[in-house]
């Protein structure tokens, strides 16, 4: 046990610490408040205190707890709401009611209910088993068997296995190696700040299909991939972390809430548990976790957040699941890095970031991936990072360390966002390097089509913000015919394509389907045009035609009714295109019998 | 009464910074006394805290502390600040001391003034207007009960008699639910300070109102104080009295700058321009204790004006601001050059929880889409301006002609108005529907066929 000597914010030095380890877990203080050791000089030990210090004076006890920072991981992780340290918010209120206490201890998991464990048939007494290993499941949601495993660093003969009804606490099963015998629960922890063994890791080859359409279709990020989203205060962020966290089609969401707003983190409470999963048509909440570190609650256990968040991200991919976790926002975590570092008075790097900074991010995000777990199943981490840039830079620190680890950027637009385009998400400076990886997915289960129209549709777009300069200086009328068309079709899949309404009951959500079919139709229509510009029809008439407004509209068109709908949309653009040509061959004709009669 | 030792062991003055030494266990965040050989007393509050030393910083001037006969004692609590429903029509000083010549207030209760912070799953959701009677903010950018919106001003520009008014008009629409304001002038001139002092005196508002007043040659230290004070009275009006409260802070940015100020005092590794590293946090521990509790009926809503340096919204203040609380309201500097008042400009301007708080049984069905439409035709006029600029107003078409014309009735009729002048939200919107009446019908297509039918044309002037 040590002696606090000196209290400096978050952050306590302690003497007589001998015999500790770095990263353990120290309680600090009379109150008994949650802290880590993160330095050792000879026995004086400097730790970062999870809670508010204040009331606590040099000459209070610290004990250490010998291990360091958990998660404890089984059946009731899914759908419950903890703090950045794992504590769960709803007992903590419980406990000491609508503001935050300190020194509270909570259980991550409810140790006195009792879950349905069935043993694993595969799975013999007297077998040997490895880290891992799959020895059963509890069956925790309808959709959603949570698999019962070897926890890492434990092998031997398994004994006394069998089916019934447990705590997460009681004894499920025995492993021996030797003379050491563990007990094995439904629960185990895993520490945070390490990323959890695995066989081996795969490329991606497979999206996170989200229901966004500029996302899927033209900067997808793969299954196992990692995203960042940068953007200006006001850009958006949070409304496409949300909307991803609701549609993606992962088995398992983890949303970190890292140094955010309040408000926000209550609007997915009172929403998710209304809200139903595209996929197993259950409440979105049974397939959530969420990991809630708003701004104003203590900066050190802000820093903790993300590797919580991950390592239960982990555990549910190694039980080969598919896991998407967002966390929102990472540049707030690199701040209780900051504060810390500055605390801990280490030679800063630039803007006051510790010159750690862009190991820490590159660690982070080298924890996503497509993997073979330890007992050969596939799953997946996918990380989708907001990133909050000072002033909308991205040349300072966190965005340039993020960018030079992540494959798919989604580049958050002031502009866009100011003129109310939503999602912001800037079309020409944002990337997917996941494209050539994915293609091949996309043409086997979309078709060569969907594919070849994105490129089509990117080239026009590119080619639009051209011609966009050129019409600043010159006019729009001074453009040649073609060159109309560009601007027009541009407009259009800016406006009935990319834009899409996250509080529309409708439009929220597209499959991919339906995205390849308002992307068609709208190419269909180019395809049209420049075929009728060809037969000498002038582009002012194609940029009024009627049809124009079906094909905007195809986004208010349900899910089931959209085949019908695309076929009815593209009659009718035949159908005026048709007209248009006979107006013209009969104006043309009355001109000539008119020229004739002269 | 605990004991007091007081120690007479000062080992070093700097700025605001005072280092006790020989003293083994001050505890972190306590209050202390300091004692001067003249018999004035300060208070101070330990910065960090050793087992030889406490380092304190004091709220008040460091002249006159010297380092033999001055005396310091450790009260053993955080700050606290008294509370009680007394303190409503009062004035305050920046530290909490009656500045009306008043008998001092008798407290029902003392409070930390740092709070704790909201457990997340305590909120509860905000979904109800707050009527300010001015039709930019309420009609455009509608305030909502728990919300936090700053006001995004700059030097020159009328956020003083903004707030003035508001603090006025403001109100719920339930008129029997109970209704305060706590007003934080931060740092702010004394002319400042007694122009809000007798307008809230001569208009009658001072009575629902408590005011913490600290001025600009107050120290600046004594800035940290103000607005955690005027929280926590604002919390207990509003958790234990029920009331909704409306805390205005005004100024921000001269709170950050104190914070900056102590930063470099206590020599820490500065961030962006020299702010400290956890401004971010620090303005999230006050801006953050805005909001609802499930389970309690008041609210606390936050308006907190942010001057930015050089009219850039991109310096740190304004910035770490608007990445926490829920959206900005934008003065603007042509607006004024214009002579339109309040200034507020529209595009950029943003209330993040609006569409909570707006609708049938809350303000009214077409709200949303006379917003929206507002928001956009207003669009329309800035670009057929622009256009005018290149081509000359001559060669515009009907169309933008037209759209010239809303954009300037726009902003003198429905921005503007005057500064004793409170609209309700329905004259807000009659104001509205007036406007855009000049719009052609066809143009209207963010509004619903049905609320076209029925406020189409039949705006206040046609009555």
């Amino acid at each position: 046990m040590g002696i606090i000597e000196k209290i400096s914010g978050p952050l306590v030095v302690a003497d007589g610490m001998l015999g500790t380890r770095m990263y353990d877990v120290v309680k600090v203080g009379n109150l008994g408040l949650i802290g880590e050791i993160i330095q050792l000089k000879g026995d004086k030990a400097v730790l970062q205190v999870y809670e508010d210090t204040t009331g606590i004076s040099p000459g209070e006890p610290v004990q250490s707890t010998n291990t360091p920072l958990t998660a404890e991981l089984g059946p009731g992780v899914l759908g419950n709401v903890y703090d950045g340290i794992q504590r769960p918010l709803e007992v903590i209120r419980a406990k000491t009611g609508a503001f935050i206490g300190r020194g509270i201890t909570a259980d991550a998991l409810d140790k006195k209910k009792k879950w349905k464990f069935t043993a694993e048939n595969a799975v013999k007494n007297g077998a040997e088993v490895k880290p891992g290993e799959i020895i059963g499941y509890v069956q925790e949601t309808e959709h959603l068997k949570h698999y019962i495993m070897v926890p890492n660093g434990i092998e031997g003969k398994i004994s006394g296995l069998k089916s019934g009804t447990f705590t997460v606490e009681e004894t499920i099963a025995k492993v021996e190696k030797g003379s050491k015998s563990t007990a094995l629960t439904l629960a185990q922890r895993r520490p945070v700040r390490r990323s959890s063994p695995f066989k081996r890791k795969f490329r991606s080859d497979e999206p996170l299909v989200t229901g966004q359409r500029v996302l899927d279709t033209f900067f997808p990020v793969a299954k196992g991939g990692n995203a960042a989203v940068p953007g200006p205060f006001g850009a958006g962020k949070t409304v496409i972390q949300q909307q991803i966290a609701k549609f993606a089609d992962a088995d398992i969401v983890v949303y970190v809430g890292c140094g955010e707003r309040g408000n926000e983190m209550t609007d997915v409470l009172a929403e998710f548990p209304e809200l139903i999963d595209p996929k197993t048509k259950r409440p979105l909440m049974e397939r959530t976790v969420l990991v809630a570190n708003t701004s104003n609650m203590p900066v050190a256990a802000r820093e903790a957040s993300i590797y919580t968040g991950i390592t239960i991200a982990e555990y549910f991919r190694d039980m080969g699941y598919s896991v998407a976790i967002m966390a929102d926002s990472t540049s707030r975590w690199a701040e209780a890095m900051r504060e810390i570092s500055a605390r801990l008075e280490e030679m800063p790097g630039e803007e006051g970031y510790p010159a750690y900074l862009p190991k820490r991010l590159a660690e982070y995000y080298e924890r996503s991936g497509k993997v073979e777990s330890l007992n050969g199943r596939m799953g997946s981490v996918t990380i989708i990072g907001a990133v909050s840039p000072a002033g909308g830079d991205l040349s300072e620190p966190v965005s340039q360390g993020t960018l030079r680890v992540v494959k798919a950027f989604w580049s958050l637009d002031k502009a866009l966002a100011d003129s109310r385009h939503f999602p912001s998400v800037n079309w020409l400076s944002s990337y997917s390097l996941y494209l050539d990886a994915l293609d091949g997915w996309y043409a086997k289960n979309m078709g060569e089509d969907f594919v070849r129209n994105r490129q089509a549709a990117m080239k026009l777009l590119q080619r639009e913000a051209e011609l966009k300069d050129i019409v600043q200086l010159v006019g729009a009328d001074a453009l040649p015919d073609s060159e109309k068309i560009v601007l027009e079709i541009g407009k259009m899949i800016r406006e009935a394509f990319l834009r899409q309404n996250a509080y529309d009951e409708i439009d929220t959500y597209t499959s991919l389907k339906k995205q390849g079919i308002m992307l068609g139709a709208i190419l269909h229509f180019k395809a049209r045009a420049e075929e009728a510009l060809s037969e000498q029809i002038e582009a002012d008439k194609i940029t009024q035609m009627k049809v124009r407004e079906e094909i905007s509209r195809l986004k208010e068109v349900k899910e089931a009714e959209i085949e019908g709908e695309e076929k009815k949309v593209r009659e009718k653009i035949d159908g005026e295109f048709k007209a248009l040509l006979k107006e013209y061959q009969a104006a043309v004709e009355e001109e000539k019998g008119e020229v004739e009669k002269a | 009464m605990k004991f007091e030792i007081d120690y007479k062991t000062i080992e070093s003055v700097a700025g605001p910074l005072v280092v006790v030494g020989k003293i083994r266990n001050a505890k972190y965040n306590e209050v202390v006394r300091i004692k001067l050989q003249n018999g004035e007393s300060r208070l101070g509050q330990v910065l960090e805290t050793s087992d030889k030393y406490a380092v304190v910083q004091v709220f008040g001037p460091t002249d006159g502390i010297n380092v033999d006969a001055t005396s310091v004692s450790f009260l053993g609590e955080t700050f606290m600040v008294g509370v009680s429903e007394e303190m409503l029509g009062r004035v305050f000083n920046g530290q909490g001391r009656p500045r009306d010549s008043a008998a001092a207030v008798t407290s029902e209760d003392k409070r930390d003034i740092n709070g704790s912070p909201i457990n997340p799953t305590a909120r509860q959701k905000p979904s109800d207007f707050l009527e300010t009677g001015i039709s930019a903010i309420d009609g455009l950018d509608t305030l909502v009960r728990g919300q936090k919106l700053p006001i995004f001003s700059a030097s020159g520009l009328p956020h003083n008699q903004l707030t003035a008014q508001i603090t006025r008009q403001a109100n719920v629409k339930d008129s029997s639910e109970g209704f305060a304001i706590v007003f934080a002038g931060i740092g702010i001139t004394y002319d400042d300070a007694t122009y809000f002092i007798d307008e809230f005196r001569k208009t009658g508002a001072l009575k629902r109102t408590v005011a913490f007043i600290n001025l600009a040659d107050d120290p600046s230290i004594e800035r940290i104080l103000t607005p955690r004070l005027a929280l926590s009275t604002a919390e207990y009006l509003a958790y234990d009295q029920g009331m909704h409260v409306l805390v205005i802070l005004n100024d921000m940015t001269n709170y950050a700058e104190a914070l900056r100020e102590l930063s470099s005092a206590r020599e820490e590794v500065p961030g962006r321009r020299g702010y400290p590293g956890y401004m971010y946090t620090d303005l999230a521990s006050i801006y953050e204790r805005a909001g609802i509790v499930k389970g309690k009926k008041g609210s606390i809503t936050q308006l907190n004006v942010v001057t930015m340096p050089s009219d850039d919204v991109t310096h740190p203040i304004p910035d770490l601001t608007g990445y926490i609380t829920e959206g900005q309201i934008y003065l603007s500097r042509d607006l004024v050059n214009k002579g339109i008042y309040p200034p507020i400009q529209p595009l950029g301007s943003l209330s993040r929880l609006m569409n909570n708080g707006i609708g049938q049984g809350k303000t009214r069905e077409d709200h949303s889409n006379v917003a929206n439409q507002l928001y956009s035709a207003y669009a329309s006029a800035q670009d057929a301006k622009s256009l005018s600029a290149i081509v000359g107003a001559e060669a515009l078409s009907e169309s933008d002609k037209r759209y010239l014309k809303f954009g300037d009735d726009f902003e003198a009729r429905f921005i503007g108005q005057g500064f004793y002048e409170r609209r309700t939200i329905e004259e807000t919107l009659e104001i509205g529907w007036e406007l855009l009446s000049m719009l052609p019908e066809g143009e209207l297509t963010r509004i619903k066929k049905e609320y076209l039918q029925k406020y189409y044309g039949k705006g206040r002037a046609k009555k």
